[in-house]
């Protein structure tokens, strides 16, 4: 899923200063799973912009709504008639939520209420980590399923580096270093042939580095 | 051909050492540093913004180096260049008859002084030494032929006591003269037994490239505990304890180099030691003398200017 | 709005605080009376979502109360609570509004006395504070 979390509220505060009726909109897609932007956390939000305002001695309306996904353009449209009726509005979904909700008013402002990490997931309750950058060329095939563009601190395609120590990153033994455990499955497989060859250079033009990306599927295309 | 290249292909045991270029525009330290240097090395590493610290660029400290009657290794990182400056980079160095490029991915950026810049890591040092080779064979990494082709003698780093395991370490140091390294320096040696196993892996591996073992003189108890705290680093408890017992902790560190050095010669494979004493180099001619190493073997200077002849 | 005494509004687990809070009533303990106390079925049931709700609603302070730990009838409700309420006081503190006026207590049913206490402390607590500034209860579009 998309991994976010919530955008220090002192920096939502600075872009909401003028606002009036505050929209906080929800999103019940990967932002709900990771606690980050979902129904709840909508109306936590609304609370506590009110809180905010209130104690400032500026009333603010704040309302919470939640669309299924805010990055399927007709739930992004369904949140139009509650758009007209604030004069700013809080997304809480992805960048592409928010993207998307800004398409649907565009005179209006809508603020990013989260800040959009990583694909990632949960490995223990409270605990998300990174593992997918979406490079658009996926290897995973031949690293023994672990991803040496979003699990390594360099990008490395012929690691470990030398700084990895005990089986940790040199960036941050809080993190495991990827190419240890690649060396270590590819071995365990049997596999080495990967971390014999020379990975030759990767092409990111897939990765964003050639542009915004688009996909079009002809047999989905209306 | 370049003066550390023919020393190694003569088989002498060689001697490099370090020079951390400044962190402004002033390079007459640099040159002072090469003019000491250079009577008792054959070739002087410029390192390239070292733990990701900005500093006067390698390229033109290799320069001063040069003009100073020294022989340079230029150091070039991944860290700050995608495969575009990379290759401009080697072509200017050869242009400026700087054929030794020690190819590293470099030290994170969050070490450095500037955390938040963009790392560019869009090669690893491996596909850099193959990307150097191909150069000097005339292509670029797109496959486009070069006109005149760059004269490098690429180098790579090799760090004996990182993970997974010493065979690990060495098998990427075979995979690295595969990609084109024609010499290898290590991180600096203090627990030589450590350092023993590692090249007795080398060795089995046939010995792929010749290996010049990194040596630092410690200063004091305390930087070599500091050294001991960063990942990748191995220090001896023996050195800690000598240090911390000595009287004369400088005289300490240079009696230790030597001694290392020393033991190093005799360690089957060992092609050169490679001096890292950034901030210390007055340390370094007492070192190579006290080594038993000088003078240095006398080089016929040969032109290189340019592309290949 | 002018108050002469804080309101303090006490969430109260079923299984432990609120039979405390029925105790010290029963006992005729004096406590403040200005405690508004609200049953939950457990102090894991409190969403923060609650606790900035009654305080927008107007109360002074809010109090969440759950079984004593490794008590809890849910096993860990009690504690996720604590935990709730600990990152609601950093909340709190980025909106200008005073941590210490949200707290988190733990009790069990047998604690009549205990609970008068805290009440009593609370509501000390909250008049010691800057009386709040309240806004306009009113829900867009609700
Ligand atoms: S320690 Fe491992 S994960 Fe970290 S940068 Fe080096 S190779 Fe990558």
């Amino acid at each position: 899923m998309i991994v976010a979390q919530a955008k220090p509220f002192p920096e939502l505060a600075q872009m909401l200063q003028d606002a009036r009726r505050v929209l906080v909109a929800g999103c019940g897609g990967c932002v709900a799973v990771c606690q980050a932007g979902g129904e709840q956390e909508a109306r936590i939000l609304a609370e506590a912009i009110r809180l905010w305002a209130g104690e400032q001695g500026r009333p603010m309306e704040a309302r919470a709504v939640v669309v299924p996904r805010q990055c399927e353009p007709e739930w992004a449209q369904s949140l139009g008639p509650a758009m007209d009726e604030a004069d700013v509005v809080v997304s809480l979904g992805c960048g592409v939520g928010v993207g998307f909700l800004a398409e649907v008013r565009p005179g209006m402002r809508v603020l990013p209420g989260l800040n959009t990490s990583f694909g990632g997931g949960t490995v223990s309750p409270g605990v998300f980590e990174e593992r997918c950058r979406m490079c658009g060329d996926c290897v995973l095939g031949r690293t023994g399923g672990i991803c040496p563009v979003a699990r390594c601190a360099k990008n490395l395609w012929n690691g470990p580096c030398g700084g990895s120590a005990d089986g940790r990153c040199e960036v941050d033994p809080q993190v495991s270093c990827a190419w240890h455990q690649i060396a270590q499955r590819l071995t365990a497989r049997g596999e080495t042939g990967f971390l014999e060859e020379i990975a030759p250079p990767k092409d990111w033009s897939t990765a964003g580095d050639g542009g915004p990306r688009r996909i079009v599927r002809e047999d989905l295309a209306s | 051909m370049s003066r550390l290249s023919e020393v190694l292909a003569a088989g002498r045991f060689a001697v490099t050492a370090e020079i951390g270029p400044p962190k402004h525009a002033d390079a007459r330290k640099v040159r002072e540093l090469a003019r000491l240097l250079a009577p008792c090395t054959d070739a002087q590493n410029l390192t390239d913004n070292q733990t990701a610290v900005v500093r006067l660029c390698s390229l033109a400290a290799a320069v001063h180096v040069r003009e100073a009657g020294g022989e340079p290794v230029l150091q070039l990182t991944c860290r700050d260049r995608n495969r575009i400056a990379l290759q401009s980079d080697l072509l200017g160095a050869a242009s400026l008859g700087i054929e030794n490029v020690l190819c590293l991915t470099g030290d994170h950026q969050k070490f450095g002084n500037h955390p938040q810049a963009k790392g560019v890591f869009d090669l690893d040092s491996v596909q850099l030494l193959a990307m150097a080779r191909g150069m000097g064979e005339g292509r670029f990494l797109n496959g486009e032929e070069i006109k005149a082709p760059p004269r490098l003698f690429p180098g790579a780093a090799e760090n004996p006591f990182a993970g997974p395991s010493a065979a690990f370490r060495a098998a990427r140091l075979a995979k690295k003269a595969r990609a084109g390294a024609r010499f290898i320096q290590t991180q600096v040696v203090y627990d030589l037994a450590g350092f023993q196993a590692f090249m007795a892996a080398v060795r089995q591996l046939g010995n792929p490239v010749p290996v010049l073992a990194g040596v630092t003189p410690p200063k004091s108890a305390r930087a070599l505990k500091y050294m001991q705290g960063i990942p990748g680093f191995r220090v001896s408890e023996e050195a800690l304890r000598r240090m911390e017992g000595a009287s004369d902790p400088k005289e300490e560190g240079i009696r230790l180099a030597v001694e290392l050095i020393r033991q190093l010669r005799e360690v089957p494979g060992v092609a050169g030691v490679h001096i890292m004493a950034i901030g210390w180099e007055e340390a370094v001619p007492r070192i190579v003398e006290e080594s038993g190493l000088m003078p240095r073997p006398e080089i016929q200077e040969t032109d290189g200017i340019g592309g290949a002849a | 709005m002018t108050r002469s005494e804080p309101l303090l509004v006490a969430f109260c687990c079923y299984w432990c605080a609120y039979a405390a809070a029925d105790l010290a009533g029963g006992m005729r303990l004096s406590y403040p009376p200005n405690v508004r106390v609200v049953e939950v079925p457990c102090s894991g049931r409190v969403e923060p979502e609650l606790i900035l709700r009654a305080l927008n609603e107007g109360a002074d302070g809010v109090m969440v109360a759950g079984c004593l730990e490794g008590d809890c009838h849910y096993q860990r409700g009690n504690l996720r609570a604590r935990r709730r309420v600990e990152r609601l006081r950093r909340l709190l503190e980025e909106l200008g509004v005073e941590p210490e006026r949200v707290e988190m207590f733990n009790l069990s049913a047998a604690m009549g006395p205990r609970f008068a206490q805290i009440v009593a402390e609370m509501t000390e607590r909250l008049r010691g504070l800057p009386p709040r500034k309240f806004q306009a209860v009113e829900e867009a579009g609700a």
